[in-house]
């Protein structure tokens, strides 16, 4: 019995041995909390600008990859961990990020962010004004003197808090804000857009160089043959192209 | 689901609903309610055993063995829920790959920790890099379990040692003087009566259990009030074909009401149990029982 359990064991390490020396699977992290470069559809997938970005990356890399969704809060710490190995979830590239983990090069311009209310006639200067928690524009927010910093956790809260009168205004890349102005009577851009970060990039481990390369590779290659501008005119109309 | 869901915009009224609550991502919510119930069951009979386990350690005469029970008690009791589920799981998960990269790999060149990531070779990657996903969420499912069990084992161990301080001090004598072991005695007379003392305390864990379950998204399992968020909030045209305001009023309304439903119906079991294990008991509730049965 011992050996039959022994021998067991013995296979199953074997093969798990063997399977990981076949190329492995490349898992993309991302928040699906924040159209359009990514949320989930009506069927829970994962959709938006980026998983069709994500999609062709990976096909021209010649990667296998797989969809994984995490809370905003923990992307990075869990980058670092090793539960995924790239974030692909509208991270603008900034300096504070990227003493933490590595960029690839962006593949958005810098987008403009932009504030929204209830009403025109705000005085952003001295507002109340509601951003997502670890966001550029909550550290935007932070600097502004005489603003007071609402801070949560999901992009879509903040929308919500100008609405039940919590905030004054929110702050946010203006790709997402801009389907919500359209669509929604109630909310309307207001003051002047902001210019933050510098880019969106992918996310990834320091120690990932490797990884790093083929994706700039496939990053470059996509902006050569111009279908990434097309991507970018599809899912976010208003930004700058390559 | 239905056949007429192709153009929900179409509809209105009940077949609308009936086409929205049944969308992929609602099935999901419906998934989840199925998880949070299977990490129920897995976890009360496992906290429990942990606690028996913690209890039994924590009387033992064996000294490093009680000071492991009491050690373990204390110290999962005084850390903060959120901290020991932020932390412990990410170190728990690291200290599996870590032991598995020293047997599986030991021949590679580099450190684990470089700078802030922790790196392993693949072979020792829990679960491996390129499984499919249902393996990683059955790994982070467990890891919850483990979790979970450890937390409120603690707290069911303390209950325990209580209620097994509790029992009459002449009943175990009476078994002594019969001529039974120490093990006998624990076996046949100890345990057998602890749980009229044990269970007001072990029921209100169970409640706090319940309420405790949406700490599973810390963990990165998607639980009913992670899907009740993602389905509440505002939808714009432009990403669903079912468009809503913020709806999270509803959903969260829904949760209030599953949850009052499941601690109702915990209460009265709860309550017949502890009915069950009065009977012929040397308590208040024993007592009573008797009279009103005479």
């Amino acid at each position: 019995m011992k050996k039959l359990i022994l021998s067991t064991a013995v296979a199953a390490l074997a093969a798990g041995t063997a399977f990981a020396q076949d190329d492995s699977t490349v898992r993309l992290g991302t928040e699906g909390a924040y159209p359009p470069y990514n949320f989930l559809n009506d069927a829970g997938e994962v959709d938006g600008f980026e998983r069709a970005l994500g999609d062709e990356l990976c096909t021209r890399a010649e990667l296998t990859c797989e969809w994984v969704t995490n809370d905003w809060d923990s992307i990075i710490p869990n980058l670092v961990s090793g539960n995924y190995d790239v974030i692909i979830a509208g991270m603008s590239i900034t300096d504070e990020r990227d003493e933490v983990i590595d960029f690839s090069d962006p593949y958005t311009q810098p987008d403009p962010s932009a504030y929204v209310a209830l009403s025109d006639g705000i005085d952003l200067e001295n507002s109340v004004i509601a951003a997502q928690a670890g966001t550029i524009q909550a550290s935007h927010v932070a600097s502004m003197e005489g603003a007071t910093l609402l801070e949560f956790a999901t992009p879509d809260e903040t929308i919500a808090a100008i609405k039940n009168g919590e905030a004054d205004a929110a702050l946010a890349d203006k790709a997402f804000l801009e389907p919500i102005a359209t669509s929604d009577a109630e909310v309307t851009f207001v003051g002047d857009d902001v210019l933050l970060g510098g880019g969106i990039g992918l996310g990834i481990r320091e120690s990932d160089a490797e990884l790093r390369e083929q994706f700039n590779e496939a990053i470059q290659s996509m902006k050569d043959d111009g279908s990434l501008n097309t991507l970018i005119e599809e899912w976010l109309p208003g930004s700058a192209t390559f | 689901m239905f056949g007429n869901c192709a153009d929900p915009g179409a509809l209105d009224g009940l077949a609308w609903l009936g086409c929205y609550l049944t969308t992929g991502k609602h099935m999901s919510l419906y998934g989840s309610l199925g998880t949070v119930l299977l990490l129920l069951a897995i976890t009360a009979p496992t906290a429990l055993l942990f606690g028996f386990g913690g209890a039994t350690a924590a009387r033992s005469h064996v000294a490093p063995l009680r000071w492991f029970g009491k050690t373990y008690i204390a110290i999962v009791r005084g850390v903060p829920d959120i901290a020991f589920f932020l932390f412990f799981v990410i170190a728990l998960d690291q200290g599996f790959e870590y032991i598995r990269h020293h047997v599986l790999c030991p021949e590679w060149p580099d450190t684990v920790r470089q700078g802030n990531d922790f790196v392993v070779c693949a072979q020792a990657k829990l679960p491996l890099g390129n499984s499919p996903q249902w393996v990683h969420e059955t790994y982070g499912f467990l890891l919850a379990v483990l979790t979970f069990a450890i937390v409120f084992g603690a707290f069911a161990g303390n209950v325990l040692f209580g209620a097994m301080r509790a029992v009459p001090r002449a009943q175990l004598e009476t078994a002594e003087a019969y001529g039974m072991t120490r093990g006998q005695v624990t076996r046949r007379v100890l345990i057998p009566q602890m749980w009229v003392y044990a269970l007001p305390g072990l029921s209100n864990l169970w409640m706090v259990l319940i309420k405790a379950t949406p700490l599973l998204f810390l963990l990165g399992v998607e639980d009913i009030v992670y899907w009740s968020r993602e389905l509440g909030g505002a939808k714009q045209p432009q990403f669903t074909d079912y468009p809503h305001p913020d709806w999270r009023m509803w959903y969260f309304g829904a949760l209030l009401v599953f949850y009052l439903c499941f601690t109702k119906v915990s209460e009265i079991v709860m309550d017949r149990l502890m009915a069950r294990l009065t009977l012929g008991q040397a308590t208040a509730g024993g007592e009573a029982q008797r009279r009103a049965g005479a």
